[in-house]
């Protein structure tokens, strides 16, 4: 799971208070498992450290000082890299690939390039094992069936996804931003 | 590869000459084709191309061997010879001593490698294949596109294959996807 890039998504559209940015991505990526809040402010100062966000200002409410934060150049251009070079396939992508779709979805961008660029990068992946469990003895074709059944099983789920991107971005645009 | 309905059979029988496209050439070994009458068209199919679909390819009242012989008996080959080379496919298929079933006496896995025969016995210089194994198994269906590939490799055949199983298309070098009707931009 990517929290930088999803972090870095979630700044693209505007500045917010680490506070925000765990609720977002608890909303947007991981319903299922919430970001620790120390987690959030961990990760923004690793990539504050990396010229990626920049503190913008710091306002007091009625409680802590809350620090919001923006993207810089040097982040943008992280997340555009991340979200147009192709994961690593490997067994047990999903968060990632979620994380990738539902960002290409909030930022306007097109799902379909993202997709054909892991299928892309997964059959390549595929061909290799493919070549090797022809090659091989039995039990070496099985530990690439392993490889080759989920990765094709992440495939499926990307179909799938892509072939109910719209519903999926009527659904997303529609989750409460308001604090 | 590409969503049920996206275009990719129709893509297919516009490649092999089965279906004449609205728009655009289809050319094969640097000559149109898409322009021919159906006779050449059809004779091109029987010479150059071979096919293989999902099921229900089989001449159901003939023999597993009749049906391998069948493309070759049409080209005008004699009858011997025709059935001498088809026999020659059967110990490769993993079904010797099968030659005299027929189709309803094998199981789909074996009914699809008698297809692969027979689409490649007549040597084409492309096959098409349309999910091929898209009504087996996974073990039975590895064996298709083992046979295939391997078979289509041996006489340097290229094999135009649709499938919407990544397991199965990783059997071919490079994918092409089809989205509503197009080759997908991104196709490389
Ligand atoms: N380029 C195109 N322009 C217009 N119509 C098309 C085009 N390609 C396909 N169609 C039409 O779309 C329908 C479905 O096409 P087709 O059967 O080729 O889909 P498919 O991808 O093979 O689907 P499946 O995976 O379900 O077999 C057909 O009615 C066909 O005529
Ligand atoms: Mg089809």
């Amino acid at each position: 799971m990517s929290v930088p890039h999803a972090l870095l998504g979630l700044l693209e559209r505007e500045p917010h208070h680490g506070y925000d940015l765990k609720r977002l991505f608890d909303a947007y990526f991981a319903p299922d498992r919430p970001l620790a809040y120390a987690q959030v402010y961990s990760t923004l100062a690793r990539m504050e450290g990396r010229g990626q966000v920049r503190l913008e200002g710091v306002e007091r409410v009625d409680g802590p000082d809350r620090r919001r934060f923006a993207i810089t150049t040097d982040g943008h251009l992280e997340l555009e890299r991340w979200l147009s070079e192709p994961l690593v396939p490997e067994p047990h992508l999903q968060a990632a690939l979620f994380t990738k779709v539902v960002l290409a979805i909030l930022s306007g961008r097109p799902v379909e390039p993202l997709v054909d660029a892991e299928r892309h990068a997964h059959l390549e992946r595929m061909r290799e094992l493919t070549a090797i469990r022809r090659a091989g003895a039995l039990q070496v074709a099985l530990l690439a069936d392993y490889c080759l059944f989920h990765l094709e099983a992440d495939l499926r789920w990307l179909d799938v996804t892509a072939a109910r991107v719209d519903e999926l971005r009527a659904q997303i645009l529609t989750v409460k931003e308001d604090r | 590869m590409g969503p049920s309905g996206s275009g990719k059979s129709t893509l297919l029988h516009c490649l092999a000459g089965i279906l004449p496209p609205d728009g655009g050439s289809v050319t094969f070994d640097g000559a149109r084709i898409d322009d021919l009458g159906e006779g050449d068209r059809s004779r091109l199919r029987r010479t150059a191309f071979g096919f293989v679909f999902q099921f229900g390819q089989l001449v159901p009242e003939l023999s597993a061997l009749e049906n391998v012989s069948l493309p070759l008996l049409l080209n005008g080959v004699r009858r011997s010879v025709a059935e001498a080379a088809a026999a020659e496919w059967f110990p490769r298929l993993g079904l010797d001593g099968m030659e005299r079933r027929r189709p309803g006496e094998m199981s789909g896995g074996q009914s699809q490698r008698v297809a692969v025969a027979r689409a490649l016995v007549t040597e084409p210089s492309v096959v098409f294949a349309d999910e091929p194994t898209g009504a087996l198994d996974t073990i039975a269906g590895e064996q298709v596109m083992e046979l295939l590939t391997s078979a289509a490799a041996r006489q340097n055949a290229s094999v135009l294959l649709v499938t919407h199983e990544a397991r199965v298309a990783a059997f071919a070098q490079r994918e092409i996807v089809v989205r509503d009707g197009r080759v997908s931009g991104s196709a490389r």
